[in-house]
């Protein structure tokens, strides 16, 4: 008999996620490839509001699972922030350093704030979901 | 251990950039993207396999040890390797869209974007959620293979993707 692992019926917050930081990406590397011209923002806006609405979306969704390990959830996900806010920190530095201004800087910082913030909630979300 | 180790290479990554010298942020690329690459590789296609054909019992004990390193080891070589190689294309100018070999660098960032999204969605959770699945009284074998599976396929995609570096980087140096 093969033992199989305690699945139960959750959001696709794994999915969501990934699409999430799939578009940011997708932003960064339109942005990243016209350097050091200037382009049209308007895409990389988009796909950074597609990003955000998609973070939006996960959190609804988990928010109304029920009995989920909310506990066990927060107490990782305080910790994953941690990290992540180091890291998007360090990242916000090379940006700056780097002379990155105005409107570019504005996506480029909102982008890495739906990373810090959607990194974690997945990180939390997937310990959360095996706890007994 | 393993997080004072990791403060004094941020340490130096932060120094490299402020510096803006050619020889740290090139050391720092290079060290940093082979050992990602040569981890991958190995995960993927070497430990991968043999965990397979391991008896559950062993694949555990495997786990156990493997997994803590990976969670301090796989973020920090990342990180470095990108911080660091965008700092040097920015001061050798092949960031810019005039390079003539741009086209290969925008490929870079695109294989670089999808190794990001799978070591960020699907390696790194994994990883963390084995770490806590063996710190409890009993731990469920059932979630740490289901975990470890997903991880080592992670690894093996991640591994291929690094393939695709290699040609795009040689490509680059050798213009």
């Amino acid at each position: 008999m093969t033992a199989h692992a305690p699945e139960r019926s959750l959001p696709p917050v794994t999915g969501l996620a990934m699409a999430s930081l799939a578009l940011i990406i997708i932003g960064g590397i339109y942005l990243a490839a016209h350097l050091p011209e200037r382009v049209p923002l308007t895409p990389a806006a988009i796909l950074l509001a597609a990003s955000a609405l998609l973070l939006t979306v996960n959190l609804v969704m988990l928010s109304r699972v029920r009995g989920f390990a909310w506990k066990r959830f927060f107490s990782v996900g305080r910790w994953a922030l941690l990290a992540y806010a180091i890291t998007a920190g360090l990242i916000e530095f090379a940006f700056l350093r780097d002379g990155v201004r105005g409107g570019v800087l504005v996506i480029l910082t909102l982008s890495i704030i739906v990373y810090a913030v959607h990194v974690p909630i997945l990180i939390a979300f997937t310990v959360a979901r095996y706890e007994r | 251990m393993g997080l004072p180790i990791v403060a004094v290479i941020f340490a130096a990554l932060v120094t490299a950039i402020i510096a803006n010298r050619l020889w740290p942020l090139m050391f720092l690329h290079v060290v940093f993207g082979a050992a990602w690459t040569i981890i991958d590789l190995f995960l993927g296609f070497v430990i991968g396999p043999i965990m397979k054909r391991l008896p559950v019992p062993a694949r555990i004990e495997l786990t156990t040890r493997l997994m803590p390193r990976t969670v301090i080891i796989m973020p920090t070589i990342v990180t470095v390797t990108l911080a660091a190689g965008w700092q040097l294309g920015t001061l050798m100018g092949t960031v810019n869209s005039s390079y003539y070999n741009h086209g290969w660098i925008v490929a870079s960032y695109i294989v670089v974007g999808c190794m990001a999204v799978i070591a960020l969605g699907l390696l790194s959770p994994a990883n963390i959620a084995v770490l806590f699945e063996l710190k409890k009284p009993n731990p469920n074998p059932a979630v740490i293979q289901t975990l470890m599976k997903r991880f080592i396929y992670a690894a093996g995609f991640t591994g291929t993707l690094q393939l695709a570096t290699l040609v795009i980087m040689t490509k680059i140096r050798v213009g």
